[in-house]
């Protein structure tokens, strides 16, 4: 049991709970492209997400996902300012890390609040409420985009999470000891181009409604 | 040159600490930054002052003791050395250089720039060693056959001179560069291999116990360390810390 509260075992789950949140924000993303692509598909989807046993299903998972990850993230972070009671007068951390690095509770904690927001307004008006007076589940994604400030709100925080991953991703991979001189450069490469992908993504789908 | 060095005092364990700031001229270009300091010193004594108490030995880079934070950089602002290889040259004249310990709860200050690393030391004695019985038959160490990648890994993990750069350096105190070299240079040896999974085990457990912080691969140590070790180790460290946990009987 002392594993799960070592340094390492910690951080051994937030990098299966990571790994795992991005699988789903791979699924995410590809069924809100839908939305560009057609009206029914999408609908069609939604409807399929919503009612599908194994998703329902792993959607307690995700919730259980995010509460390691978020409360693994929250330890970790406090223990380690902890481990520096007195701060350095000058200190130059720009010289050897990068900001991603440095900013991951800042931009895993806006994420949340993006994500509390998120679940208001599409998940429980899907589940529980009446679509927020919106016909299908496609005129709701839509519609909540009409207002800049709720589209701006959107793009920022998906810059954000881009952030977020663009660490995350290959710093999941060497916590769990995933570390090799042929493959280390391409995850690095590859967590680039994934946190650019999700966030170009994500906000291209939110710009595209605000404009049409 | 003349420069504004602003430096951390603190006359022991318990007292408060301050910057206090010294100009110092006559400084020649080619002085190590440890030359420096003597000139300060020797001022200060001069002037019947107490001297800036810091860490030095070897002054040639392979003790490690020369522990000071530079404006803002663990070993100041070049790569790959250590304090005593740092040249004045490097900074302007009428430049202001900020001078800290190491700055870390598992490392507490001594006095002004000198700071306890005993921490390290209860860590080795936690698993960094091999338990060989030296009773007059000892077995000729080239006899057993290893790998050159291997021996190569192992001896670049051995440079590690202890000197605590990573801890100062990593945003979060942690030790892991340091701890995981150590678990590397004998993990990859077949003498090591045969306490590896206690060692990890005991390492890391002590490492945690002593107050660092944890890993958040944001790689500040391995940029600043003069020895260049790799964050490899640490991905190393991780995967035999993984499997020594699902594996070890005990
Ligand atoms: C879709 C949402 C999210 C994804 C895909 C995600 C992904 C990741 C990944 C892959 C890592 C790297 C793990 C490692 O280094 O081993 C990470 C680290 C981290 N995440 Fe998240 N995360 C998300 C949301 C959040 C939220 C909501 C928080 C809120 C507190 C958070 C806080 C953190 C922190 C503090 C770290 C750094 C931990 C460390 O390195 O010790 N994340 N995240
Ligand atoms: S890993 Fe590098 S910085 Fe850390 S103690 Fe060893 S030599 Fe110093
Ligand atoms: S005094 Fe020995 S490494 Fe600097």
């Amino acid at each position: 049991m002392s594993f799960f509260t070592s340094s390492i075992g910690r951080k051994v789950v937030m990098s299966i709970t990571g790994l795992f949140l991005i699988s789903f924000l791979i699924v995410h993303l590809a069924v809100n492209l839908l939305t560009l692509v057609s009206k029914d598909l999408f609908n069609e989807a939604s409807h399929f997400m919503g009612t599908n046993p194994f998703i329902q299903t792993m959607q307690y998972v995700l919730a259980l996902g995010f509460i390691l990850h978020i409360s693994q993230g929250l330890i970790l972070t406090m223990k380690n300012r902890q481990a520096r009671p007195q701060k350095y007068a000058m200190n130059k951390p720009e010289t050897n890390s990068g900001i991603s690095s440095r900013s991951m509770l800042l931009t895993g904690v806006l994420v949340l609040l993006f994500i509390f927001i998120h679940l208001r307004d599409y998940l429980w008006e899907m589940k529980f409420g009446n679509l927020g007076g919106y016909e299908t589940d496609y005129d709701l994604v839509v519609g909540l985009f009409d207002d800049p400030i709720y589209t701006a709100v959107y793009v920022l925080s998906f810059i954000l999470l881009a952030f977020h991953l663009n660490h995350g991703f290959q710093s999941a991979f060497q916590s769990i000891g995933v570390n090799h001189p042929k493959y280390t450069s391409f995850l690095k490469t590859l967590s680039t181009v994934f946190c650019i992908f999700v966030g170009v993504g994500f906000s291209a789908i939110s710009l595209y409604f605000f404009f049409n | 040159m003349k420069l504004t060095l602003k430096i951390w005092r603190q006359a022991d364990p318990q007292a408060k600490g301050e910057t206090v700031t010294y100009p110092v001229n006559d400084i020649s270009p080619d002085m190590s930054f440890l030359e420096m300091m003597d000139v300060l010193n020797e001022e200060l004594v001069n002037k019947g002052e107490e001297p800036v108490a810091f860490d030095h030995d070897c002054r040639e880079g392979i003790c490690g003791m020369c522990s000071m934070y530079i404006n803002g950089e663990a070993h100041g602002p070049d790569r790959g050395i250590t304090t005593c290889q740092l040249h004045m040259r490097k900074f302007k004249d009428g430049d202001t250089i900020y001078i800290e310990p190491w700055r870390a709860k598992a490392f507490p200050v001594i006095k002004d720039l000198v700071v306890d690393r005993n921490s390290f030391d209860r860590i080795m004695e936690a698993g960094g060693f091999v338990s060989v019985n030296t009773s007059g038959n000892t077995q000729d160490a080239n006899a057993i056959p290893i790998p050159k990648e291997d021996a190569d890994e192992a001896f670049d993990a051995a440079t590690c001179i202890g000197c605590g750069a990573c801890v100062a350096s990593c945003k979060n105190s942690s030790a892991m560069l340091f701890v995981s070299a150590k678990v590397s240079q004998l993990a990859l040896l077949p003498q090591g291999k045969v306490e590896a999974k206690r060692r990890v085990l005991n390492m890391v457990e002590q490492m945690d116990k002593e107050g660092f912080g944890n890993c958040t691969n944001t790689g500040a140590c391995e940029v600043e360390c003069p020895k260049g070790i790799s964050l490899s180790n640490i991905a190393r460290m991780n995967r035999e810390y993984l499997s020594a946990s699902l594996t070890a009987k005990d």
